[in-house]
């Protein structure tokens, strides 16, 4: 055992960290690091810049034209990019719909889609739950009736995550209604130019657009772009929860948030006027969270280090458990540290180029929007709720 | 960064697991605590066998060179059989305490004597009004002619009954808090002027309260230099507490194991318990506990044994101490409750871990004083 890096894993991150310095537009700094609205074009050019580098994919395998980095190094790069305020790379292409391809597309699949993921070019979202089906994903009804060489779509999918913005969209979509619900679920790959797409803002409670209905109606899909077999859409899905043991943890994320919610527990004030970071009450709440975080980041590195030996046990569930948590947590630490000026809704001041007047400081703007709109962590992803029934039933056997 | 045991740890490791299951059973257990001196000297002399009492001491001194990832390896394999044999008290914070302190002299005439388990060594600190706070200091050292005249009542000292030699700690100067001006003397348990009030803890261990009256050391008894010894006690209570964390991890994976079990077999209302989601998820939450514990109980060894920056190790060992007594209580509390009304006998096996877990907690600082540590750094940080 031994919880140093290595002098190449320290060299690693230093090549990473003068990169960025380099590299990351200070403009998209500036928003990411002071949760002020984000474009489109910020993520597509941060994505753009990395591909140029080679590290478009850090999570991906050599072969695909990913990194080929091993956990470890993923995970330094990962702390480095959110300490510097680089905006996330989007999920939904890279970590989610790529693998699956990787593993059960076709080669003809795999050669068109997986270089327009890594390039940027494609902007990918997710089609999974619907309205009947939250928690019960598996009772899922949006029906792919095969047509010729068509497969023809109807039904709603919701709680879609910027699919306004998508080129694409993969679904799991209902092609049987024989047997158990999971065995007539297909994995179809959906281009979101298709006539009979409608996507529908769902505006959340924080007041903003990042969510979406999506309504298809009569969508013609080309056979090709279903992903493996019929009917097995459901094992990929799963297959794809597996994959991704410590994506849920964010931890580089949450440790940039704790120094900046130290940062605004320095700068406001408590009742005394002294600074708020004096306050013992306040100071407990933030450590407890502060050790929380550190025994995060430890599990993390030790299923990084030694998960693969394993067969999968209750890490991934754990992880998203304390990751959204922790994260709930830190947000709720900055909306309080704010005080009373964690009132005032000016969505306008999360452009940067507002000049208007302020009440409190920055960090006061998104504060309780930030606040509202993680509350979805411990709802998204399999509800944490869900998660438990993970543990207790598929790792414990009870 | 690697988090794999070692092929030897991973041996220790099995080697121990099997004792404790096959050779330390509860029953076994039952015996040992109910005897006079509370602990099994047969074990004792396995242990000196198996190399364990002399892991971190470098070899030359009888020891394996070992390092505390050697010590999480057997703290957890005892925290798993509830093991009472005063390990932490004669090689962990003792023997510690020399090979990181003591003088050549003293490192040959005791870690051999450790190592081969002809000794057992407590170390006297903690007084009865100091809480935790590692600097209050009230028991004096004289100087007289070239030795030392020690006065004052150490409190709670574990196996302090049963210990051939103490570790005592008296300020040669300064008032009751300063920092500087405490020293450590090695001092014979029968010395004149050393009496012992021994008991049981609540936890089936032993411990004792020690009086000094007049007690006479000479020169030689000093370990490291006068007045300066409170660094190396907080040292040797940092590599105490990882060592109770990793016995911790080990107690909170049997509760839970044991918990599982009774989920998995006992039935109401036609079916096992375990079937109810109420208890699933109070289950599942205790397995996440000892997992996020576990982590910590890794960290902790890993800083505590470092020496280059004590504010760091101190930082990262109180935030361990936090996590393991949380999630000890956590899931001791959740284990008793899951037994229903068997969780509260004194016959299972459950209650005996939930009362160490709870007395782990305890020791060297609840999870509320370490917070306290850690939240404090946050004005400094």
């Amino acid at each position: 055992m031994d919880l140093n890096y290595t002098p190449e894993q320290e060299a690693f991150r230093k090549e990473v960290r003068e990169f960025i310095r380099a590299e990351l537009p200070e403009d998209i700094a500036y928003k990411v690091k002071n949760r002020l609205r984000l474009s489109k074009d910020d993520t597509v050019r941060w994505q753009k810049i990395l591909y140029k580098r080679g590290w478009g994919a850090p999570m991906w395998p050599k072969e695909f034209g990913g990194t080929g980095w091993d956990a470890i190094q993923q995970h330094i790069f990962d702390e480095e990019c959110t300490a510097a305020g680089a905006p996330r790379q989007l999920d939904f292409g890279l970590r989610m719909v790529a693998p699956v391809i990787m593993a059960f597309g076709s080669r003809e699949q795999q050669d068109y889609f997986l270089p327009r993921i890594l390039s940027g070019e494609h902007w990918w979202c997710q089609g999974y739950s619907e309205p009947g089906s939250g928690s019960d994903l598996a009772s899922l009804k949006t029906r792919a009736v095969r047509d010729g060489d068509n497969y023809i779509v109807n039904g709603q999918k919701t709680w879609n995550t910027l699919g306004h913005h998508a080129d694409w969209i993969f679904c799991l979509v209902r092609t049987s209604t024989e047997g158990r619900p999971q065995q007539g679920i297909s994995f179809l790959l959906i281009d979101m130019k298709s006539p009979g797409i409608t996507v529908r803002p769902i505006i959340m409670l924080d007041g903003e657009h990042e969510i979406n209905d999506i309504f298809f109606d009569n969508v013609q899909v080309p056979v090709e772009n279903l992903v493996g077999e019929e009917n097995k859409g459901w094992t990929y899905a799963k297959f794809l929860l597996g994959h991704e043991r410590t994506g849920q943890a964010n931890v580089g994320a949450w440790k940039a948030l704790l120094r900046r919610v130290k940062e605004i527990a320095r700068t406001e004030k408590g009742d005394d006027g002294r600074p708020l970071i004096e306050n013992t009450r306040f100071r407990d709440r933030l450590a407890q969270v502060e050790v929380e975080l550190l025994a995060l980041e430890m599990t993390c590195l030790r299923v990084l280090s030694t998960g693969h030996k394993k067969a999968p046990g209750p890490e991934a569930s754990l992880l998203k458990i304390k990751g959204s948590e922790i994260g709930q947590a830190l947000y709720e630490l900055a909306m309080q540290a704010c005080g009373h000026t964690a009132l005032p809704y000016l969505p306008e001041a999360l452009d940067p180029t507002y000049s208007g007047e302020l009440v409190g400081a920055l960090h006061a703007v998104p504060a309780a929007m930030d606040y509202f709109n993680t509350r979805k962590f411990s709802i998204y992803g399999g509800s944490n709720e869900i998660q438990r029934n993970i543990i207790s039933q598929m790792v414990l056997g009870l | 960064m690697d988090f794999n045991l070692s092929e030897e740890q991973q041996q220790l490791q099995d080697m121990l697991r099997r004792y404790v299951a096959k050779d330390y059973t509860f029953d076994k257990r039952r015996q040992i605590v109910a005897s006079e001196v509370g602990y099994s000297p047969e074990a004792w002399k396995t242990f000196a066998e198996m190399g364990l009492l002399g892991v971190t001491f470098p070899e030359e001194f009888g020891g394996l060179g070992g390092n505390a990832f050697d010590t999480l390896v057997v703290m957890e394999a005892f925290g798993r059989g509830l093991v009472v044999e005063p390990y932490l008290a004669t090689v962990v914070l003792c023997g510690g305490l020399i090979r990181d302190a003591g003088s050549q002299a003293q490192k040959e005439a005791l870690l051999p004597a450790i190592a081969g388990g002809e000794l057992l060594m407590a170390f006297a600190h903690y007084e009865v009004d100091s809480r935790y706070a590692l600097s209050k200091v009230a028991t004096t050292a004289e100087k007289r002619g070239d030795g030392y005249v020690l006065n004052g009542a150490k409190s709670v000292v574990l196996h302090g009954e049963q210990a051939g030699k103490l570790i005592v700690s008296a300020r040669t100067s300064g008032g009751e808090r300063d920092a500087d001006g405490i020293s450590l003397f090695l001092v014979d348990a029968d010395a004149a002027g050393v009496s012992r009030r021994g008991y049981r803890t609540q936890d089936e261990q032993r411990a004792a309260e020690i009086k000094l009256q007049n007690v006479q050391v000479g020169a030689d008894a000093l370990i490291g230099e006068e007045g300066k010894a409170l660094p190396l006690i907080e040292r040797a209570i940092d590599l105490g507490i990882a060592a109770l964390c990793a016995e911790a991890v080990g107690a909170m994976d049997a509760a839970n194991e044991q918990t599982l079990e009774y989920l998995k077999t006992r039935k109401q209302f036609g079916q096992p318990i375990g079937k109810f989601q109420v208890l699933q998820h109070r289950m599942a939450d205790m397995v996440i506990a000892a997992e996020q514990a576990r982590s910590m109980a890794i960290l902790a060894a890993a800083k505590a044994q470092q020496t280059d920056d004590p504010a760091e190790r101190r930082h990262k060992v109180s935030a361990a101490k936090v996590l393991v007594g949380q999630s000890a209580r956590a899931v001791g509390q959740g284990a008793v409750q899951l037994h229903g009304g068997m969780g509260v006998t004194d016959e299972m096996p459950i209650s005996h871990y939930f009362k160490r877990l709870t007395m782990i907690n305890i020791l060297f600082g609840d999870a509320d004083h370490h917070l306290s540590k850690v939240s404090d750094a946050l004005l400094s940080a």
